[in-house]
């Protein structure tokens, strides 16, 4: 069942330089979100702003009956979110696209973050653990400013980072984290699969990583959007059946679905 | 309560309020969203013979108050359309409307015949206006000549509400419009996109994978109106006015123009209930204005 409703704010915290982090809340309990979801959010009072914004469900507070959403501030719509207040409400039509692939016991699970695109990750990492599963994150970011909610991050399993600037973690893309490298642990028995979202060039970068590896590797894509219900057709990805709505049949997709050249 | 129903050429309709090809799917995507027992009419996706990948993606880009769109006409074809989604849709509790498109006259009218049999469509709309596939669509709809073929190849076929689409492209829209009428056309659905460009300055390059793409909006709709009142006089079928519809006063501007039923398209992307809510709207404001039906203020301009 999908909702378009007025939501209320409850929290606005600004993370870093850049960012701003919404907690939403509603009267009724917020439905079942399965992590990857996302929402579309009419922006208020920005003339430039027309049509609805893509975001990623970051985080459900399922005891508070909380939706946290992480924003980066990149133009006019995203900006003026980060105008909003407590106490605000904001019109949201959600929960919308397919998500992650559920997890199962015992299974290894490492969740690829770049940039904004950590921010579904972290919902991923509390229902991945819930099952049982065991997630681990790799996050990057352009420097330590841009990797936010660490310590969110780390409850739900063990963090590595990188950085380009080498400000923390591994110096370069989160492809050259010592986790993905020949000494490491983790990699060795090839026993785990990839939850990847971020830019597309890194996540293609991680794709190829995976399909050379033989890994099972799923990335969210962030084509630009515009019903968010499967109806306009304008958000189309090529695929192996053809053009598909990347809001309705994603933003999650095996990259065996793609038509990446990787 | 003002009476809102109206009656399109034998389509008889609870309110004005359709909602535009295109712009919401085959409705089931909204059904979770707005009641679409209340809509007066869904105009579902446009449909062609064969399948249609459409064009690459980027096919939208977003504009001042309004938006580029170069879809190209996707969709799995009309065999399809029969075979799966109109299962789905046939006991939707509307006027459930399929969008015709095609690139000949024969094409045009072939699949006309196959939604001809579908018992629970009770009318087309003839797509002559797309700007966004190279053949057919829109170089059907900008002459006379071409307009003329199509609708009288898809009117010897077609028995039931012929609806056809005029686009705003053209020199005098009015001249189609006469032209699609004596072809036997039952009314005519106005406008289609304008088209129109975007380009990424930094870039150096076009926003739409195909260069050009159709505008629609808010934009658009003092173009809309003027089409709308231009054509109303001209013709003596009934005129169905869209192009920026937001709100219910917006859908009264058309319905001054001339207009006897609206179409809702872009606005769904904003508020997924809007066809709703706008025809609550027009109602209230008719009371709020003491008329009785919509043909107190229909064309009064
Ligand atoms: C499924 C999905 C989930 C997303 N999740 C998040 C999230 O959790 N947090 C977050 O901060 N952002 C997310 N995004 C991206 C976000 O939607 C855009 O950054 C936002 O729409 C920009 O709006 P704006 O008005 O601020 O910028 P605009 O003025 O519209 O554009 C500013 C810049 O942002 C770029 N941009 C615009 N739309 C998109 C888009 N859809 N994807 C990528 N870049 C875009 C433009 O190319 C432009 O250069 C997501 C996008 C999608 C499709
Ligand atoms: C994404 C998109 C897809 C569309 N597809 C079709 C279509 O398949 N057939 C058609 O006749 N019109 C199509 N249109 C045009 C709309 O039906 C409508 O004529 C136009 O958008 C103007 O109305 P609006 O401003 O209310 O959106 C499409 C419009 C958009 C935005
Ligand atoms: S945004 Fe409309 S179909 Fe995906």
């Amino acid at each position: 069942m999908k909702y378009c409703k007025d939501l209320k704010i409850v929290g606005v915290e600004y993370p870093s330089d850049g960012y701003v982090l919404l907690k939403l809340t509603d009267k009724e309990q917020l439905p079942a979100i399965n992590a990857g979801q996302f929402v579309e959010i009419k922006v208020e009072g920005s003339p430039s702003t027309f049509l609805r914004r893509p975001i990623s469900i970051h985080f459900v507070d399922v005891e508070n009956n909380q939706m946290w959403l992480l924003i980066q501030l990149v133009g006019e719509g995203t900006r003026k979110l980060a105008q909003l207040h407590e106490g605000d409400s904001l019109n949201v039509l959600f929960p919308l696209g397919n998500g992650f692939t559920k997890g199962t016991e015992g299974e290894k699970v490492l969740l690829v973050g770049g940039g904004v695109g950590i921010a579904p990750l972290l919902d991923y990492g509390r229902q991945l653990k819930e099952c049982g599963a065991c997630p681990t994150f790799l996050l990057g970011g352009r420097s330590s400013r841009n990797l936010l909610q660490l310590d969110e991050f780390k409850k739900y399993g063990e963090v590595f980072v990188t950085t380009e600037d080498g400000s923390m973690g591994d110096k370069g893309f989160v492809t050259n984290s010592s986790l993905l490298g020949e000494s490491s642990q983790y990699v060795k028995n090839k026993d785990f699969r990839i939850s990847c979202c971020g830019p597309k060039p890194m996540m293609m970068a991680v794709a190829k990583y995976a399909k050379q590896n033989e890994i099972p590797c799923e990335v969210s894509l962030e084509n630009m959007m515009a019903c968010g219900l499967g109806a306009c057709l304008c958000c189309v990805e090529k695929t192996v059946k053809g053009n598909v709505c990347v809001c309705k049949e994603g933003p999650v997709f095996n990259i065996n679905e793609l038509t990446w050249q990787i | 309560m003002a009476d809102i129903k109206v009656n399109i050429a034998g389509l008889q309709m609870q309110n004005p309020v359709m909602t535009a090809s295109g712009t919401f799917g085959y409705g089931i995507e909204f059904a979770d969203l707005v009641d679409l027992s209340k809509i007066g009419g869904i105009i579902m996706k446009g449909t062609t013979l064969q399948p249609r990948e459409g064009n690459d993606y980027p096919r939208m880009a977003e504009t001042a108050s309004g938006m580029l769109n170069c879809v190209g006409l996707q969709n799995k074809g009309v065999d399809y359309f029969c075979s799966h989604i109109y299962p789905q849709v046939k006991d939707i509790k509307t006027n459930m409307i399929v969008n015709v498109s095609g690139n000949s006259p024969e094409t045009y009218a072939e699949c006309a015949a196959r939604i001809n049999e579908l018992d629970a469509i009770p009318a087309i709309e003839l797509n002559i206006s797309c700007p966004n596939v190279k053949q057919g669509g829109m170089a059907f709809g900008v002459t006379c000549e071409g307009a003329s073929q199509v609708v009288r190849a898809v009117r010897e076929v077609y028995k039931k509400t012929l609806i056809v689409k005029l686009s705003p492209n053209v020199t005098s829209i009015a001249d189609i419009a006469r032209a699609v009428e004596d072809s036997g056309a039952d009314a005519v659905s106005l406008i289609n996109t304008l088209m129109g460009m975007s380009i990424d300055i930094e870039r150096r390059k076009s926003r739409l994978s195909i260069g050009t793409g159709g505008l629609s909006g808010p934009a658009v709709k003092p173009v809309a109106v003027r089409c709308v009142w231009q054509v109303a006089k001209a013709v003596g079928i009934p005129v169905i006015g869209l192009g920026g519809i937001m709100t219910a006063e917006d859908a009264i501007e058309f319905i001054m123009a001339g207009a006897s039923a609206i179409e809702i398209g872009t606005a769904n992307f904003i508020d997924p209930a809007i066809s709703v809510k706008v025809a609550d709207g027009i109602n209230q404001w008719l009371d709020r204005h003491g008329c009785s039906s919509l043909a107190d203020i229909r064309g009064v301009i």
